[in-house]
């Protein structure tokens, strides 16, 4: 009887030396004689204990980490492969607080399976959407998909149901599916986790989509960035096909549909939707002016569904398990679960799946622990670089959709970046502006030429001149880009400008007193 | 004056336009194609993909340009990409990267004087739990700390 051992692929894993820890157990497997079966799975997302090694006993998944190529000798020494202590054990895996506690439903498999195994997905409840969805009518599974709640979580949580339903009443020949797997915002990677670690759900939410709408191509538009989920999604793409759940007959329905990943080439702007559907035509990524939305034209001028990784890979589960059952969990108008990341400087990273509802406390120290440095936390951007700032004082904001807006600050893709105390928010500002400047498409005025104006501006306040004038300078250059721009990238900037202004004042006005970083502040 | 094009990177732009040419709007896999061939976009090639694809050279060279990723002179033999996204700015980005520019003695965009290292800015590589991340090639390392970095760059510098 072989003993099963999984190590992650995963980027964040391999980044931590998974490969050498893989190759290393299953060169001492065979030099010990012992018949081991070397798994590489996705990840359970606690990567302060990445690599996390984990052996298939018969009271469950043991879990050891970090584990080097060096601690393996020992942990064979140990019967580690029995499940045997050691200092880098921790128990049954899905024992652990920060994993026992999580209502994980789009990643219920991610980090358990082989991601490239359609055996594997099938045997953990894979296709069961797919196969309830050919029980039912096109404008059903739409229904259903509304009936949900599930909103767009790549930020703009638009009602998936809506989209959907926009796209299957249009007449056209050939309609699109597109996924928007550029995932740019710093603090973000639960698209990545989930490319990586369950690729197969995602596939399956756009074959779903696409018989729902009656597309029958499909694109998922990765960034160029994530060679290693690339590769997994092309691995799994094949299984798919082999396996027959993609193609001219999906799941023997006599019904086509394809896919193929489209690589990104480091655009930040090509996340937004009309961008990226540019991009996806091969053009430059300059945002299109809506209307016509997508669903009525958008890709090659085609009615054309666009979402998310996450939002995509929400659906099967919606149609295994009826709508019902996903709306019961979250609050107010955020239903179902949220994949949350936690990023920066924080104790224990990594991803936290529930139902909307926890306070960003909640999430910072109870399964973040704090932060990595030990100091006290000071402030944390949420929803990527155009998310604002928000200070430790407003730690009790519950993280869903609604309230993070009424205290200005939005949600994002669900992101979660921590700084600690020696953060200079000024610095932070001037970053934003300068971010904007470098992904700015250029199509609208403010956003690529005041972009660049904001960092000169941020420059004279970090070198105390003209204090006041500048700020307020700076606060009506925000006000442009706000009114003036296009799309998000533009619009947006000014939100971790402001919001840093507003929070933080003393990081901008105490500069020209000549005081250092800590005197600021008092 | 414009370098033309070698006989060998004719035959590799063309054999990348025969492999993508039934693909709807795949300039950008085709830049990706010959990028992957030649290590970067010849401004030569520009004129012969807009030939083959019929597009204008302007269409093909506002692409080439738009992308950050697409360079347009020969890299080093290994790329370095640096992350500087704040999530990485929270764990020490700023002075690993100022460590990592002093060691190789260039700034980005720019190639060591042996020919080996190109350096690159990049936002975001999403291990942002591991911050801060650094990316050699395809191959990312997370939890950086300057030492961390002149081992790594030992390693690179013996598989050369």
């Amino acid at each position: 009887m072989s003993i099963d051992i999984y190590v992650p692929r995963d980027s964040g894993a391999l980044s931590l030396g998974a490969e050498a820890t893989a190759q290393a157990i299953a060169k001492e497997a065979k030099a010990r004689n012992l018949d081991v079966r070397v798994i590489r799975n996705g990840s359970r997302g606690m990567y302060w204990l990445e690599p996390l090694v984990e052996v298939a006993t018969a009271g469950g998944r043991v879990a050891y980490g970090p584990v080097q190529a060096s601690d393996v000798p020992g942990l064979f020494d140990a019967g580690f492969h029995t499940g045997g202590k050691h200092p880098l054990g921790h128990g049954v895996t899905s024992e652990l607080p920060f994993l026992k506690s999580q209502q994980r439903l789009t990643f219920e498999r991610v980090g358990i399976t082989d991601p490239v195994s359609v055996a594997d997905y099938v045997a953990h409840g894979g296709y069961q959407g797919l196969k309830q969805s050919l029980k039912m009518s096109q404008a059903e599974v739409v229904q259903a998909v509304s009936d949900s709640g599930l909103r767009g979580r790549g930020g703009a949580a638009f009602p998936t149901g809506i989209k959907w339903k926009t796209v299957l009443d249009q007449k056209a020949a050939q309609k699109y599916v597109t996924c928007n797997a550029d995932e740019g915002d710093s603090g973000t990677f639960a698209d990545r986790m989930l490319m990586e670690g369950d690729p197969l759900m995602l596939i399956e939410g756009m074959t779903i989509a696409g018989l729902a709408v009656g597309a029958t191509q499909g694109y998922i538009y990765l960034r160029c960035e994530y060679p290693h989920a690339y590769k997994v999604l092309n691995e799994a793409i094949a299984a798919a096909y082999q396996a027959r759940y993609l193609g001219a007959d999906v799941m023997g329905s006599g019904r086509r549909f394809d896919l193929e990943v489209r690589l990104g080439a480091g655009a930040y702007i090509c996340g937004e939707e009309t961008s990226m559907l540019e991009s996806l035509e091969g053009k430059r990524g300059e945002v299109r002016v809506r209307p016509p939305l997508p669903a009525i034209k958008g890709l090659f001028g085609q009615p054309t569904i666009v979402n998310n990784v996450i939002t995509l890979a929400s659906v099967p589960v919606i149609l295994a398990k009826g709508a019902a059952f996903y709306r019961d969990f979250g609050t107010g108008k955020s239903r179902g679960t949220l994949p949350i990341q936690l990023a920066g400087n924080i104790k224990r990273g990594g991803l936290v799946e529930r139902a909307f509802g926890l306070t960003l406390k909640e999430l910072l120290y109870d399964y973040g622990g704090g932060s990595a440095t030990g100091r006290p936390l000071r402030a944390v951007q949420v929803g990527g670089p155009l998310g604002a700032y928000i200070p430790a004082s407003q730690f009790d904001v519950v993280v869903d959709y609604e309230a993070l807006s009424a205290i200005g600050a939005l949600l994002g893709h669900g992101g979660i970046v921590a700084f600690d105390d020696t953060v200079d928010m000024a610095k932070m500002a001037r970053y934003a502006m300068e971010f904007c400047a470098v992904e700015s498409c250029g199509k609208c005025t403010p956003c690529r030429i005041g972009s660049t104006r904001g960092v000169e501006v941020v420059d004279r306040i970090i070198q105390g001149i003209d204090t006041e004038r500048n700020v307020r300078l700076l606060e009506d250059l925000c006000e442009t880009m706000l009114q003036g721009s296009l799309c998000g990238l533009g619009g947006m900037t000014p939100f971790p400008v402001t919001s840093a202004l507003k929070h933080f004042s003393e990081d901008f006005r105490n500069r020209a007193r000549g005081l250092g970083h800590d005197e600021r502040r008092v | 004056m414009q370098q033309p094009l070698a006989p060998a990177q004719r035959e590799a732009v063309l054999r990348v336009v025969a492999a993508n040419r039934s693909r709807p709007g795949a300039l950008i896999e085709i830049l990706h194609g010959v990028q992957a061939e030649l290590g970067f976009i010849p401004a030569a090639a520009v004129p012969v993909l807009a030939e083959e694809l019929n597009l204008s050279r302007a269409e093909v060279h506002g692409v080439v340009t738009f992308y950050h990723y697409f360079r347009h002179a020969a890299p080093g033999r290994q790329i370095v990409r640096v992350c500087q996204a704040e999530s990485c700015q929270a764990m020490g980005a700023e002075a690993l990267t100022a460590h990592i520019k002093q060691r190789l003695g260039v700034d980005f965009h720019q190639t060591t004087a042996d020919g080996e290292f190109t350096l690159e800015p990049v936002y975001c590589l999403g291990n942002c739990a591991c911050s801060p991340a650094v990316m050699k090639d395809e191959e990312i390392c997370g939890r950086v700390t300057p030492e961390r970095f002149d081992d790594l760059l030992a390693q690179w510098r013996r598989k050369s």
